[in-house]
């Protein structure tokens, strides 16, 4: 499905992505785990459109993405969830899930996977009138999962969903992000948290310095004496 | 001085408060919605009074009917000048906000000097419309037919604007992207286009303004700077940004101007504007509506 082929991002000559190359399939969660600084959020930019690669090539569904502006990148089926989640802060919550289907907005069911957001995440159905900038932590991250969902993509980016967010519902997060791959849905998923990352994934690449040091299926990966060691603290 | 005379200037100077609430409101809209004063915004006001004024000259259109298409050929040139100009100043790697502020400056020379160049310097008047002459009296005041329409018009087009910007897709995305215009594209919106529709539709409220205003002002090249400064005090008080607090804004700018007159000197009846300003500045430097 997602095809991302020699990846290089630099940042005022920084290399921040070294020439990374990662392949989504259909219906896979893929993890893409590594420290801070370790490029992930660079990478998952770049595929996004929201930051220019310096050299590469992103193929979606067999598409080349060269020179696709973002918003039609989103059009075109791929959802970015960034880091800092990006609501618009002091438009309500339902104005902001409502914006996720702008795409949809000449046509009659543009509100379709509403049901499945509120299924998800309930919290937010009991704060529809609120503004996004008084939700909590893990709740913004819904929010913007939900945001991401009514554009109705399907390739769903992730970026750390769990930062910031209290433990109970991290695990409420990671739970969700399973049952939307159920719906059909194709997600990648770039965390620190490699243990709850490895635990949903199907398969995972490992950044290390903006370098893919290891990859390959989520058990195998999570096997590995060094990643142990390095990452799980085993 | 009796109540009569009191509350005939006092309309008199609500009705000129609704039009510089209309004169200010593109500003502010721009402004909101991306950060960018336009500072040829008073020059926007005087191609648009040089638009009704040929509409009249050569088509024989009176100005009232002629507001639509002045602010048709408004909202086009906005956008233009988004496209053209400010999306390129903003592409500026250093200083922005002063490549941002010499484009604008610029482009508001450049325009006074071609006004000078093709249309001369001379003041021009549109001597006959369906208005002009007209009064009206309700309970004893008389209110001058074109300026009253002028307060019609006003209160009409922020009506429809608070229906756009409340009620419609389109108004939510400019909400969306005066938020947080680098996150649009995350739900499939492109900022440019809301951008260049930003500046069209702050151009044609400009414009209508411009229509509105030629009837009754001498149009001439420099004729949008005081009217600019007026705009500018405007949005201060009714907060940056804040489309409904140019509506405010205008009214207390415009009845100030009235009470200032009543008490000083014509030639100082500005005063009252700048020292309300200068209050709010101190005690509320937001401004009224302000939400920053």
């Amino acid at each position: 499905m997602l095809e991302a082929t020699d990846i290089t991002v630099t940042y005022a000559g920084l290399i921040a992505v070294a020439g990374v190359s990662i392949e989504v399939k259909a219906g896979e969660i893929v993890c893409v785990a590594g420290a801070n600084g370790a490029g992930k959020s660079s990478l998952l930019k770049a595929i996004a459109g929201m930051e220019k690669a310096k050299s590469g090539t992103v193929r979606f569904n067999g598409e080349d993405l060269a020179g696709v502006p973002a918003h039609l990148i989103t059009a075109r089926g791929i959802a970015y969830v960034p880091e800092n989640r990006r609501l618009f802060p002091r438009l309500s919550v339902r104005d902001n899930l409502r914006l996720g289907s702008y795409i949809y907005r000449a046509k009659e069911d543009r509100e379709a996977p509403l049901d499945m957001v509120f299924q998800l995440f309930p919290r937010l159905a009991e704060r529809l009138d609120q503004r996004a900038n008084t939700l909590s932590g893990g709740e913004q991250q819904m929010l913007a999962i939900g945001r991401a969902l009514m554009t109705r993509p399907r390739l769903l980016m992730l970026d750390e969903p769990s930062q910031g967010i209290m433990p109970k519902l991290v695990d409420e997060i990671f739970q969700a992000v399973t049952t939307i791959r159920d719906t059909g849905m194709t997600i990648l998923i770039v965390e620190q948290r490699l243990t709850e990352c490895l635990e949903i994934s199907d398969r995972a690449y490992v950044l290390q310095t903006g370098r893919v040091t290891m990859s390959g299926p989520a058990e195998e990966i999570r096997a590995n004496p060094d990643v142990r060691r390095a990452y799980l603290g085993l | 001085m009796t109540a009569a005379i009191v509350i005939q200037s006092l309309a008199s100077g609500l009705l000129m408060g609704l039009l510089y609430g209309l004169i200010a409101v593109g500003l502010a809209l721009i402004f909101g919605l991306m950060d960018v004063t336009n500072f040829a915004h008073g020059e926007f006001l005087m191609f648009a009074m040089y638009v009704t004024f040929f509409c009249f000259s050569f088509f024989a259109i009176d100005p009232l009917l002629a507001s639509p298409i002045v602010a048709a050929a408004l909202f086009v040139f906005g956008a233009v000048v988004y496209l053209g100009i400010v999306r390129f100043a903003m592409r500026a790697r250093t200083n922005v906000g002063m490549v941002q502020i010499f484009a604008t400056f610029g482009l508001a020379i450049v325009m006074r000097g071609l006004a000078q160049l093709l249309f001369t310097p001379d003041y021009r008047s549109i001597p006959h419309t369906w208005l002009g002459g007209k009064t009206v009296s309700m309970f004893g005041i008389y209110l001058p037919a074109p300026q009253l329409a002028g307060g019609a018009v006003s209160i009409l087009a922020f009506a429809v604007l608070y229906v756009l910007i409340k009620k419609t897709d389109f108004g939510k995305a400019l909400e969306a992207t005066r938020e947080d215009a680098g996150a649009v594209a995350l739900v499939g919106i492109d900022k440019n286009k809301v951008f260049a529709l930003g500046w069209g539709l702050g151009s044609a409220l400009v414009g209508l303004a411009g229509a509105i205003m030629a009837s009754f002002f001498y149009i001439y090249p420099d004729v949008g700077a005081s009217f600019a400064l007026i705009a500018y005090v405007t949005v201060a008080l009714g907060g940056f940004g804040s489309v409904f607090g140019a509506f405010a804004g205008g009214i207390v700018v415009g009845l100030v101007e009235a009470m200032t007159a009543m008490v000083l000197p014509p030639s100082l009846k500005s005063v009252g504007i700048y020292a309300v300003y200068l209050l709010v500045v101190f005690f509320r430097p937001r401004g009224l509506f302000g939400s920053i």
